[in-house]
């Protein structure tokens, strides 16, 4: 219905400006409440990252060290309640760590284990639709029907797997630090397959324009093409992917953790510290789970507020 | 004279965005008479489909109908509440629209839509609704309607599913048809046939038709009258002979010489140069005088008033009676 | 019709081979059977007569074959840690498992397409506004998290529910039901929100868009301009439109509930596969893991394939096309 369809003119004249221009351009013109929203979001997320980030500074005690924890001090009540002691602001767990203490050194395994988890990932998934869509015919069909397979699965099970054959292979060998790295390689593992999608179909598009087609044609070597031309024209979604994916790389580690199958207790990240504290739920310490999971949640919902922003700035048909 | 099955004053549809208003209607006015046939031609954007929706009520937010009255044999049924414009949709005003592939919901047999829009307007049983859309369909030219009434959508081909549409738009015998651009969307072959079948209910049952379209063609042959649309304003409206043949506003001659004839072959078709404005920048004045080849002063001031001119009439300055001698 | 579903069938066991050589290879590489059956001072030999009578020094080929078919006969070998039968423990562990799944997805389905229907059509009011809010929680809180919540709010403070297990189960057969009894419905409700709220939000979401997609389409408009009444355009055309869909997605979805539900079993302690396969993996007990993946992917695949026939019979554009192509 041409005539009908009248008032949306007005909206697809702009120049093509770059995608940046026009994230600035539709959003924060546009719905100044969401935007608010968006602002309140991202305070929050950044605040998490400084927390993490300075925690040493921050904390009363390091929660990772042993010595530093002393079982007199088990299970203390928040500061505000009328068994609350100090410095022990939101309280103690049965080992006598600070709650405080251990969501902020907690907080810096989540966010390097998402981070990691989302930059592995990422370098996989890039790499292999790259080559996908560059290169077409077999390899393109092997990776992605792979890609498609695996997609059926929920990313939980697949990293439990890797998760499980890890320790099978390692045994006891196994310490905290090859922990951090057996789950940054299962969040890998099962969050590869959306970037490697969107890349391969941007390369797929790209590949026939005339540019790629005028650097083959001067001999640039495929790799130089694929990173220097046909990448860059990617990044926009595959920003909003990681964004929206560092939100569920947080979470899978945090159940993983949760389900004993990430951190161990000694170096615990927020998913581990709710598992210890849920078994204090029913004694009336409320406080050892509600804490870490406050702060989980925090975390989680800034992310994906920031995340859902950036998808719809980026790309306004969506909304 | 007696009184016309629709009647549209003044009639002015907004658009609120969140940048402007837009004015996409802007005083129309006409009358359609009981067994006349009206078409409604111009541009895409023009305001032709507009205007329709407008008359039937079917301007959704943030569209809004801002002034004007339409009146249907004599009753007013602009800023009617909903639920009774509801009633006057399907029963006294039926609609056909552009696509017919788009137009029937592909999930229900085409049986059941028409018993559906039957029964909501008339107390019909169900076996008398179906015996009812059963002739329905053989008077819209379906073979073996009583087997092809339990058919979906999509095991009919376009041509055929514009005839299942008309049948909707008919069903409940109104008074008036709204046809916005029924053949744009067909075959070439089968265009003909809608447009005499269109042709030829409005003749039986004495129906008002509104045919919208921007096919020249079909309006030479089809209508009694001829309205030229032109950034949602008439820019001339009268008889449909003495219009194509003898057309007064300058855009309306531009708009028949783009009408291939077979006498004339060896005249080149002439082009009206440049576009139609878009709804956010229409020029003060006339709207068409960027356009015009005789423009002059006063048409980038003075907006037109349609002029009588015999049995047409026309919105451009050229036609003002004998004022400049006057002055 | 018949060579579509054909065609979909080879494609189903194509996944399921794939995804058996990964059991297998768990199976046979991560775990290595012999060194869980024998003791520290058991000798080379021993351990080579152990190997050999279990068939771990034929070629990788002939033991993937027998592992396959052992596998067709639902033999999984024996749990590391409880000396049993794999197969018989699924088993034992598959009635908690479904009842969960099929409840959480009940749950889900009606929840979802009420609160989807509701914030299409009244897009503006407060409690559209507030089951978005809803869906933007459901969507980011962790399962365990909102487990652990309404732990605490209906069983710690209030009382109201029990925090573990199935409550009392009746034998059916080989079948245990927890659905027969009130302390089993109890019991089931609080796992059941758990599991079920993320597909909820996923199918509110989609009911949403969907419907408001269809809104717009010229049958819509054109069903308007015919008159009919505007409950007859929801609840008739725009509903029946959005459901096809929105079931198809809400059928795929079952098998990630079945996934998922190892989460929402270990909470609650729930006795079904989930809460197995995650022992499994704390205590590396790899036939468990890899029959869990075979039975979970079993599942997946047969799932999908119905999902697809099925969507052939609700939509009858595509079952005359198929029938074409066939």
């Amino acid at each position: 219905m041409s005539d009908a369809a009248i008032p949306d003119r007005t909206q697809d004249h702009q120049p093509a400006a770059g995608w940046f221009r026009r994230a600035l351009d539709s959003d924060i013109f546009y719905s100044f409440r969401r935007s608010k929203l968006t602002m309140v979001a991202a305070a929050i997320t950044l605040l998490f990252f400084l927390l993490a980030i300075f925690a040493s500074w921050l904390a009363v005690q390091n929660p990772f060290d042993p010595a530093q924890l002393q079982l007199m001090n088990s299970r203390i009540a928040p500061l505000w309640s009328a068994d609350g002691q100090s410095p022990f602001l939101l309280g103690t767990d049965e080992q006598g760590r600070d709650v405080l203490s251990a969501i902020l050194y907690g907080l810096r395994i989540s966010l390097a284990v998402g981070l990691a988890g989302v930059v592995f990932a990422g370098a996989l998934g890039i790499a292999l639709g790259l080559v996908a869509g560059y290169f077409g015919g077999v390899v393109d069909t092997v990776i992605m029907r792979i890609a498609d397979v695996q997609l059926t699965f929920p990313a939980i099970l697949i990293a439990l797997l890797v998760n499980g054959v890890a320790k099978s292979l390692l045994g006891n060998r196994l310490d905290e630090m090859s922990t951090l790295g057996v789950l940054v390689i299962a969040i890998g593992l099962s969050f590869w397959v959306q970037y490697a999608r969107t890349v391969r179909g941007s390369v797929m598009v790209e590949k026939n324009k005339d540019y790629v087609a005028a650097a083959q044609l001067i001999g640039l070597p495929a790799p130089k093409i694929m990173f220097r031309h046909v990448l860059p024209n990617t990044m926009g979604p595959i920003l909003v992917i990681a964004t929206i994916n560092l939100a569920l790389a947080i979470i899978t580690e945090a159940t993983l953790s949760f389900l004993g199958a990430g951190m161990p207790d000694t170096m615990p990240s927020l998913g581990t510290l709710i598992r210890i504290g849920n078994n204090y739920l029913f004694a009336g310490e409320w406080w050892i789970v509600a804490f870490p999971g406050i702060a989980l949640a925090g975390l989680i919902l800034s992310i994906n507020l920031l995340g859902d922003w950036l998808r719809d700035a980026l790309n306004p048909k969506l909304r | 004279m007696t009184q016309p099955v629709l009647s549209v004053r003044n009639l002015e549809v907004e658009f609120v965005t969140r940048r402007a208003t837009l004015r996409a209607i802007n005083g129309v006015s006409f009358d359609i008479a009981k067994g006349e046939v009206l078409g409604v031609v111009g541009e895409s954007g023009a305001g032709k489909s507009v205007t329709g929706l407008a008359v039937i009520g079917l301007i959704d937010p943030p569209g809004r109908i801002s002034a004007g009255e339409i009146e249907l044999s004599g009753t007013r049924i602009d800023h009617l509440p909903p639920e009774e414009i509801r009633r006057v949709r399907g029963k006294r005003i039926g609609m056909i629209f552009q696509d017919p592939l788009t137009s029937l919901n592909p999930l229900y047999k085409i049986g059941d839509q028409i018993i559906e829009t039957i029964r909501t307007h008339t107390n019909l049983s169900e076996s008398a609704a179906r015996r009812r859309a059963i002739d329905l369909l053989a008077e819209v030219g379906i073979p073996a309607p009583e087997k092809r009434i339990d058919g979906y959508p999509h095991e009919f081909s376009g041509g055929m599913r514009q005839r299942v549409v008309i049948a909707l738009a008919i069903c409940a015998e109104p008074e008036l048809i709204i046809a916005d651009e029924p053949t744009t969307a067909l075959d070439v072959s089968v265009q003909a046939q809608i447009i005499a079948l269109i042709k030829r209910l409005g003749r039986d049952h004495g129906t008002a038709v509104m045919l919208v379209t921007h096919d020249m063609g079909v309006i030479a042959e089809t209508c009694d009258r001829v309205a030229v649309m032109y950034s949602g304003r008439i820019a001339e409206i009268g008889p449909v002979q003495e219009v194509v043949r003898n057309p007064l506003h300058p855009y309306a001659k531009g708009l028949m010489g783009a009408i291939p004839t077979l006498a004339g072959e060896d005249k080149r078709l002439v082009q009206i140069p440049g576009s139609m404005p878009r709804l956010s920048a229409i020029p003060p004045g006339c709207p068409f005088n960027p356009r015009c080849a005789f423009v002059f002063d006063r048409c980038r001031v003075e907006r037109p008033e349609p002029i009588r001119q015999g049995t047409q009439s026309v919105a451009c300055h050229l036609f003002e009676p004998a004022k400049e001698t006057a002055a | 019709m018949l060579a579509f579903t054909l065609r979909r069938f080879l494609q189903a066991v194509g996944v399921m081979l794939a995804v058996g050589v990964i059991a297998f290879a768990m199976f046979r590489f991560a775990g290595d059977p012999v060194n869980q059956m024998v003791s520290i001072d058991t000798s080379a030999a021993q351990r080579a007569e152990i190997r050999h009578s279990l068939g771990l020094d034929d070629p990788v080929l002939v033991q993937f074959g027998r592992y396959f078919i052992n596998a067709l006969q639902f033999k999984f070998g024996v749990s590391y840690q409880f000396r049993l039968p794999v197969s018989s423990l699924l088993a034992e562990r598959m009635p908690a498992t479904l009842e969960l799944a099929i409840v959480a997805t009940i749950f889900a389905m009606v929840a979802g397409i009420l609160m989807g229907v509701y914030s299409a059509l009244r897009r503006d009011t407060i409690l559209a506004k507030l089951f978005q809010a809803i869906s933007l929680i459901g969507i980011s809180l962790p399962t365990f998290l909102i487990g652990i919540l309404l732990i605490y709010l209906f069983a710690v403070t209030l009382g109201w529910l029990p925090s573990f297990g199935r409550g009392e189960v009746v034998k059916l057969g080989w079948w245990s039901t927890g659905l027969l009894t009130v302390s089993g419905w109890k019991a089931i409700i609080m796992p059941a929100i758990t599991l079920g709220l993320f597909q909820m939000t996923l199918i509110m979401r989609l009911v949403r868009a969907e419907m408001l997609e269809v809104l717009r389409t010229d049958y819509i408009r054109f069903a308007r301009a015919r008159g009919l009444t505007t409950r007859a355009i929801h609840f008739g055309h725009a509903l029946k439109n959005t459901l096809v869909p929105v079931i198809t997605v809400a059928g795929l979805q079952f098998g990630s509930v079945i996934a998922f539900s190892i989460i929402t079993e270990t909470v609650f302690q729930w006795p079904g596969m989930g809460l197995l396969f995650v022992q499994a993996v704390q205590n590396v007990d790899i036939p468990i893991m890899a029959a869990y993946l075979l039975m979970v992917s079993l599942i997946f695949v047969t799932i999908n394939l119905v999902v697809d026939i099925l969507y052939t019979v609700v939509d009858p554009r595509l079952r005359s096309t198929v029938g074409r192509a066939a």
